[in-house]
């Protein structure tokens, strides 16, 4: 059998929504890494509390790529309503693993698959008959060990697995491992392994990683940056990030004897509100953030508007998934790019961070709020729900060495040692003025803010050339963010000509589609852009290259259209566009096979 | 030259030039609070002046130059405010809005404002349209109220006291920006209470609401006004030397210790009965009229911030000292505990 078959593989559990799976899926993924090998499950869920179809992926990837595999190679089958569809997206030569009640006969029976035919249902009442609600939960568990059996996972890397899982809960750890033990010994005594799917155990690759999601690295973020005021609208996928938040503060932020909160949460009546709350909260030099997804940034529009003209700091955690409208809730898009970017009418351009990883969604997280004071503006953190709600493998985040950059505020001192003040006066030549905070103990430290036009004093002022010179100053502002906010990082080894560019969670797959792309004969370099507006340096490497092709996670190349807008105009016609946009995560094909069309075809005419 | 306790003299409070119509009721009103904050001792550092869009939303930068303000937008001071006072609890934070701004676009942000309880004097300056753009109706237009035009509303009117009272507001008043005696110390009753305190005042428009047929008009709001009771505010640790019957005057205690002593007039009314006061609210408008005074007080609910349990220092103040997680627990959050840790 091939090597392929050996730490290399996607397993795919169908379950229905609510059926209790999800303990059991961790369990499995847990259990695979601890064997040293790296996994990424993919959690494709469905907008619904109970009763529709849900699928975890885990890819088994002893190269450790952590994006989606377009195909998986073992099925457990759950879920009767998906069971011909399931089957039928098998990967050819297969294992499939399923209920032994679903119908194997006539049109569902593929020739080339291994099947194993286990009586979930029937066990799980055998066994647990007296176990009430929990039941479910251990049918789940089952399939574990059957896993287990078929793929050679040690009983002990699932028992260790379950004290993670149930946090050392003696009874629930021991409840879960006999379900665990009834699939094995099913297994055991019933079915013949017929597949080449296995795991072995290897080293190099999982150490010193834990399993963290991007929400949760986000929250982390929040807290070691400082904010102390969060306002949020529940939505999804953004709502764990505010609810990591209030975990973490209510643990950390908590002054045990006096019960005093050094944060204030609040549960807005809609995201516009959050954001009122966020620049309020900003105005008054607090670091605020709030966390939404696409629907909640149209509502903030007006807000984010304010912000950028007003120049009130705020953090705005945009979480993204599928749209337009209500879209598909629980899928992943890279969609609000552009509109993010432009957020409200009028002449608008806001700082954008796009982390791709976890440990980014960290230090992004937290570099969003220095670069909001710096830059006393909105900054936007663009995550999506792929890197948001699933668990990655990472390493642990490192604690933050810097001092918060509070930007440019003056005290009392500075003020009465000062011959003269304007809030909006250009006095570094950044495009960054210096603000006071209310509460500021000295005559002159008081100005209005407004959302109206506005001299380099605050004041209201209709004159063209005032309005004018104020325009042109935000627009200082943003060029010295471009070379202020995370820079692109390269990988630009060869002197090919011909290039990636990529961002946020299209990362992954672009990691997988370079290896691949190089062991078919194609060797490319690869800039991943890490923040808006673009660095210099993005048109310097577009410079150095033939063709550039922009893979993104959106229809219509939002960043390809940014990149159209800004670079000089004899770079434009070097750009290609890879869109991929049908809601589950970007896999390496998405790249591959577009890439190797295009690579191709003009190779044969120039030869 | 004469100051007041903080040490100010009255120019302090003053602002720049008002930029509305000659005759605004608003104007009124900006007179009224610059004596209201004077009296009071407002320092302008600790001020936070809060308005959203329109007339009203303009008249902050026409009192205490020197307090920061924070002009924003249509319908949103409300979260405005809630984030400011959040990050910095020791100011004192005063919004400014008007009927299209509040009863509108705006309704949502006031609700949940309220609900919230948020230590703030919110200010409706209330004269049934939108002024600055040309006398369309606003919500709080009674129904049969004429546009200059001609047109009659014919829409339900949103009673903005009512409507707080329903929604747990803990001070509800309403008063007439042509009577500054019972309006200067309701204003500095509202500064003493903690927690949400609503002024709804009526505040003619002279160039869009003021005619022959207008419920909001001066002539009609005079002839209309049913005056509940007069206000003294007495700050507090100051000994209360007015003269009065105890049968005939109400004594509430604010939550700074100062008092606001109101004097029964002709009806027999209680600001602390909720129900009353929806029903005093409900018969005047059926009447065409309107009562003015303190309609609703409550000073036992928490404010948002004591409900948060806020540290006395201000948000805004702390340090990375204070709200990092401390470098051993760090370690311990990120332990891989013998390999990977539960997603």
């Amino acid at each position: 059998m091939s090597v392929r078959a050996i730490n290399d593989f996607t397993i795919r559990v169908a379950t229905v929504n609510g059926s209790g799976s999800q303990s059991s899926n961790l369990v499995l993924t847990n259990a695979i890494a601890s064997l040293g090998i790296p996994v990424a499950p993919k959690n494709v869920f469905p907008s619904n509390i109970e009763g529709l179809p849900t699928w975890f992926d885990v890819r088994v990837s002893a190269l450790g790529y952590q994006c989606r595999a377009r195909d998986f190679d073992v099925l457990v089958a759950l879920n009767a309503v998906t069971w011909q569809q399931d089957v039928a997206g098998v990967k050819p030569g297969g294992a499939v693993v399923h209920e032994d009640s679903f119908p194997c006969k006539g049109d569902t029976l593929r020739e080339d698959l291994s099947y194993y035919a286990v009586p979930f249902t029937a066990l799980a009442k055998e066994h647990f008959a007296d176990k009430g609600d929990l039941r479910k939960y251990l049918m789940n568990m089952i399939y574990v060990g059957v896993l287990a059996q078929l793929l050679d996972i040690p009983e002990a890397s699932l028992e260790e697995s379950l004290r993670s899982q149930f946090r050392g809960k003696a009874s629930a750890v021991e409840l879960n491992l006999s379900a665990v033990r009834v699939g094995i010994e099913y297994a055991k005594q019933h079915l013949e392994k017929h597949d080449p799917w296995r795991l072995v155990p290897m080293s190099g690759k999982t150490e010193g990683l834990m399993f963290m999601e991007g929400n949760r690295a986000a929250a982390l973020g929040c807290v070691m940056g400082g904010c102390t005021v969060a306002a949020w609208y529940p939505i999804t996928p953004s709502s764990s990030l505010c609810e990591y938040f209030i975990q973490y503060c209510d643990r950390y932020r908590v002054d045990k004897e006096t019960g005093e909160r050094s944060v204030a949460i609040i549960q807005a009546e809609d995201e516009l509100a959050a954001a009122g709350i966020v620049f309020g909260a900003g105005w008054a030099g607090a670091r605020a953030m709030t966390s939404t997804s696409g629907p909640g940034i149209s509502l903030m529009a007006e807000y984010a508007g304010y912000g950028y003209f007003a120049e009130v700091p705020g953090v705005i955690f945009d979480v993204q998934r599928a749209g337009p409208s209500t879209g598909l809730p629980t899928r992943t898009m890279q969609g609000d790019v552009s509109f993010a970017y432009t957020l409200s009418h009028g002449d608008t351009k806001h700082l954008v961070l796009l982390p791709a990883t976890v440990a980014e969604a960290y230090e992004l997280s937290m570099e969003a709020f220095d670069l909001a004071e710096r830059f006393q503006t909105p900054v936007f953190v663009l995550s999506d729900l792929d890197l948001g709600m699933n668990a990655w493998l990472t390493p642990p985040l490192a604690y933050p060495e810097k001092p918060f950059d509070r930007g440019k505020v003056l005290g009392a001192d500075d003020l009465s040692s000062m011959k003269g003040w304007g809030r909006y006066r250009d006095v570094d030549k950044d495009g960054i003025g210096y603000r006071t905070l209310p509460g500021t103990d000295h005559p002159g430290a008081g100005f209005f803010t407004r959302g109206t036009g506005h001299d380099e004093e605050a004041r209201y002022s209709e004159l063209p050339e005032v309005w004018q010179r104020n325009l042109d100053r935000l627009n200082r502002k943003t060029e010295t963010a471009r070379t202020a906010v995370p820079a692109p990082v390269v990988a630009e080894k060869t002197t090919t000509k011909v290039a990636i560019l990529a961002y946020g969670t299209t990362h992954h797959a672009v990691v997988e589609a370079l290896d691949f792309l190089r062991e078919s004969g194609i060797e490319l370099n690869y800039m991943r852009v890490r923040a808006l507006p673009l660095s210099p340096d993005v048109a310097t490497f577009v410079k150095r290259h033939d063709r550039v092709y922009v893979v993104e996670q959106n229809r219509d190349g939002q960043l390809y259209g940014i990149l159209r807008t800004e670079l000089p105009t004899h770079l434009i016609g070097r750009l290609e566009s890879i869109r991929h946009y049908n809601g589950v995560p970007i896999d390496a094909h998405a790249i591959i096979d577009p890439l190797l069309d295009a690579e191709r075809a003009p190779a044969v005419v120039a030869e | 030259m004469t100051v007041n306790i903080v040490g100010l003299t009255r120019e302090v409070y003053k602002g720049l030039p008002t930029t509305l119509c000659a005759g605004c009721g608003h104007n009124s009103i900006t007179n009224h609070l610059i004596k209201a904050l004077y009296e009071y001792g407002v320092e302008p550092h600790k001020l936070a002046k809060m308005s959203g869009i329109g007339c009203s939303s303009k008249t902050p930068a026409y009192f205490v130059e020197q307090a920061h303000g924070f002009n924003g937008l249509h319908g949103r001071m409300p979260s405005a405010a809630t984030g400011a006072k959040l990050a910095n609890s020791e100011l004192l934070v005063l919004g400014i809005s008007g009927d299209g701004d509040t009863a509108s676009i705006g309704l949502g942000q006031y609700c949940h404002m309220i609900r919230r309880n948020l230590d703030c004097t919110y200010i409706v300056e209330n004269n049934g349209c939108y002024g600055l753009t040309k006398g369309q109706f606003s919500a709080t237009a009674d129904v049969g109220s004429k546009q200059k035009g001609g047109k009659t509303n014919e829409y339900a009117t949103i009673d903005i006291c009512g409507l707080a009272i329903e929604l747990g507001a803990t001070f509800v008043a309403r008063s007439f920006s042509g009577d500054g005696k019972q309006l200067v110390p309701l204003l500095q009753a509202a500064f003493s209470h903690r927690g949400t305190a609503i002024l709804d005042v009526i505040s003619p428009c002279v160039t869009f609401n003021d005619h022959e047929g207008s419920t909001k008009s001066y002539a009609y709001v005079k002839e209309h006004d049913i005056v509940l009771h007069t206000a003294d505010y007495i700050a507090g640790g100051r000994e209360i030397t007015l003269d009065y019957d105890p049968g005939t005057v109400q004594d509430v205690t604010l939550d700074d210790g100062s008092h606001v002593l109101l004097r029964k007039l002709d009806v027999e009314y209680d600001p602390t009965d909720g129900i009353s006061a929806l029903r005093v609210i409900h018969e005047t408008r059926a009447r065409g009229e309107f009562v003015t005074g303190l309609l609703y007080v409550d000073t036992t609910q928490q404010d948002l911030c004591a409900r948060e349990h806020l540290v006395k220092t201000p948000l805004a103040q702390l340090d990375e000292e204070s709200l990092r997680i401390g470098r051993e627990e760090w370690r311990k959050l990120m332990e891989p505990a013998g390999g990977p840790s539960k997603p």
